[in-house]
């Protein structure tokens, strides 16, 4: 389904995103946090890519930096023909329309004194000229489309349970009919009967409405059942890129293969067979990233190069990208 | 049924019929509604369910770790070695915990006192518990801390929690919990907090772990992927009560709840077939304002009938150990007849 129609709605170039640090007596710049240093990747439309990574990877950084929602150090994100990182402010006010975010915690990303009703409004006043009424009719129409009941509109929020505060959270997000959606953990504080349900929700609206994701999540199996094409992220940088099938059937870097092996199968007869790479030691500080690549502290096929030289993210298949010197010998 | 037949003689820690309800302004909420299990000597027993399933009030309930008020534990028997822990004076108590029962918590970052060095924190139990000397404490903390796979223990000692990370800290709080040699561990969701692979770390560890110390180990989670590679009993809990428990591969290949059944349908894996749609359990856990009279999981299971809105099933024995608090008989493909 992609192949037929290979336009990128969102692409992102070389991206970076520095956090300064500053310390001492006049609280000087002393260095800066890389929490996001020079990734590059496109979004194709109707397509959901999944970005995954340990906490501290960097993954949520990209989400908001591709919203800006942070002033980006450098690089560019293009996004429906027009680059974001760059553009004035009413100018991205116009383009907001267009882009919207779904959040982790449904308890804190929703206002405790708003109703429902006004919460999934404030988007429409914001942005639309439009009366009372015609929101109203649009709010119900939204409730009804992520399956919350109408007669609810006029409660607060701590009346719903976690599954229905993310579904008003997604309608917050659908109300101005958005092309490109960032998903950052949407169902991390769900249970797991519940994040089916919303995971589900999430396709149905894709299908109906034609809508791009970015999914960004640390659950490696709820991404290979949601995204298209899965992008993994270690310390700052993505280390492999590729379509979901052959990412999860034959992943191509050290990390990606650990991190895979490290997932629990819930299911002991398999389980038991899993070959599991350990690794040992913790992620380095984005704030002192080693030299070369940033997996050699930990990577177990690690040679002299990569603790010289920063490995380059190149396609190594049709399709499949990889930041490993491991690789430069085949191209 | 407290003088029921015991086959649990040599079970280390039993549990039986245990009742805890919170008292709220807005009324009472009934977290735990007779809950029964024991766990043996070497054993690790799983146990599944999700938020509000009473999972951790139960574990809190057994060592009276819970405030009262609000909580009222309303009837039961914790057996520690025949000693009944609900009937213990605070003293006892006291001393059974971090003493004969260790404990490890979700989160180590919150669990751990960020003003004391963790040496001093691995070395409080062994001097109140253990009547060591500051000296002997601080060489059983060392080998303590080399034990659960912290390198250079002697200096880390003198660390503050801060300066280790999140599956370092879990490595302490797992120290902590096994420096006076308990008979029972219970860790409450002691990976959730962590990423995949130093997840993969810890559980490793716990597997050297059992094997040289041969603790019973009660590990609360709601991940089974987890309680798949590590339990050898698993313990189903849904709305305050027990729905399902077998030794883990019967739990897994022939699960008789239906909401285990559903469950095991609806968790995605990174391995084999990947199915177009998620399987969903649609409608929400259930809010336990009064003692249950019927199933708690009617609501959104697809089996049900007349029977699971009278009444409540209690634990029926499919065999194997294995048994579910259900009316309906899978094998039999029926509704069971009342008895």
């Amino acid at each position: 389904m992609l192949d037929d129609q290979k336009q990128p709605l969102v692409t992102v170039d070389n991206l970076k995103m520095h956090f300064p640090i500053f310390g001492g007596l006049l609280q000087r710049r002393t260095g800066e946090v890389k929490a996001v240093d020079g990734i590059s990747f496109d979004i194709f439309e109707g397509e959901t890519l999944g970005l995954v990574g340990e906490s501290g990877c960097g993954k949520s950084t990209v989400g908001r930096s591709v919203l800006r929602l942070y002033e980006v150090t450098d690089g560019s994100v293009v996004i429906d023909g027009q680059d974001i990182a760059k553009a004035a402010p009413e100018e991205l006010r116009h383009m907001r329309t267009q882009m919207q975010m779904i959040f982790q915690d449904p308890q804190a990303s929703l206002n405790p004194r708003m109703k429902v009703a006004e919460i999934i409004a404030e988007p429409l006043r914001e942005h639309i000229k439009s009366t009372p009424a015609e929101r109203r009719t649009r709010v119900l129409e939204l409730m009804d489309q992520v399956g919350l009941n109408r007669d609810f509109a006029n409660r607060y929020p701590h009346e719903f349970s976690g599954g229905q505060r993310q579904r008003i959270g997604i309608a917050r997000a659908l109300a101005l009919n958005p092309k490109f959606i960032v998903c950052d953990e949407p169902i991390a504080a769900l249970d797991v009967s519940i994040q089916a349900q919303v995971v589900n929700l999430l396709e149905e609206l894709q299908e109906t409405l034609g809508l791009t994701y970015l999914f960004i999540s640390h659950d490696l199996s709820m991404v290979r059942h949601i995204a298209d094409r899965v992008a993994v992220m270690y310390l700052g940088r993505i280390v492999e890129l590729a379509p979901r099938d052959d990412i999860y059937a034959d992943p191509q870097h050290p990390y990606t293969k650990a991190l895979l092996s490290a997932v629990p199968e819930p299911d002991p007869s398999v389980e038991e067979k899993v070959e599991r790479i350990i690794l040992t030691g913790d992620v380095p500080s984005p704030a002192k990233p080693p030299q070369g690549c940033n997996f050699c502290t930990r990577c177990p096929a690690v040679k002299d190069i990569c603790k010289r030289d920063e490995p380059e993210f190149r396609e190594v298949q049709p399709g499949r990208f990889v930041a490993c010197h491991r690789f430069n010998d085949i191209t | 049924m407290p003088d029921g037949p015991a086959p649990v003689l040599e079970a280390v820690l039993d549990v039986r019929d245990l009742k805890t309800v919170f008292k709220t302004r807005s009324g009472e909420v009934h977290a735990v509604n007779d809950v029964s299990f024991d766990v043996r000597p070497g054993e690790l027993l799983g146990v599944v369910g999700e938020s509000g399933s009473g999972k951790s009030v139960t574990m809190m309930s057994l060592i009276g770790l819970l405030p009262s008020p609000p909580a009222d534990i309303r009837g039961g028997q914790v057996l520690l070695d025949g000693l009944d822990l609900l009937q213990a004076d605070a003293d006892t108590l006291r001393r059974v915990r971090g003493g004969r029962i260790g404990f490890i918590f979700q989160d180590p970052m919150t669990s751990l006192n960020p003003v004391f060095n963790v040496g001093y924190q691995i070395m409080e139990p062994l001097r109140t518990h253990m009547g060591m000397t500051k000296a002997q404490a601080r060489l059983r903390a060392a080998e303590l801390l080399e034990l659960v796979g912290i390198p250079d223990a002697n200096r880390r000692l003198k660390d503050y929690p801060h300066q280790f990370s999140g599956g370092m800290r879990q490595r302490v709080m797992i120290a902590i919990a096994l420096a006076c040699d308990p008979q029972v561990l219970i860790a409450d969701e002691p990976t959730t907090a962590l990423d995949v692979t130093i997840q993969a770390q810890i559980l490793e560890l716990v597997k050297e772990l059992r094997e040289k110390l041969g603790m019973a180990i009660i590990w609360i989670t709601h991940d089974l992927g987890v309680i798949a590679g590590i339990a050898d009993r698993v313990m189903v809990m849904y709305g305050g009560q027990v729905v399902e428990q077998a030794p883990t591969r019967e739990l897994f290949n022939n699960p008789q709840h239906p909401y285990t059944r559903a469950l095991l349908q609806t968790i995605p894996s990174v391995r084999g077939e990947r199915p177009e749609k998620l399987n969903v359990i649609e409608g929400q856990p259930p809010i336990l304002g009064a003692a249950p009279t019927a199933c708690p999981f009617r609501a959104r299971c697809g089996y049900r009938f007349d029977r699971c809105d009278t009444e409540n099933p209690s634990r029926i024995s499919a065999g194997n150990g294995h048994d579910a608090a259900c009316f309906y008989d899978f094998d039999a493909g029926g509704p069971r007849n009342a008895g």
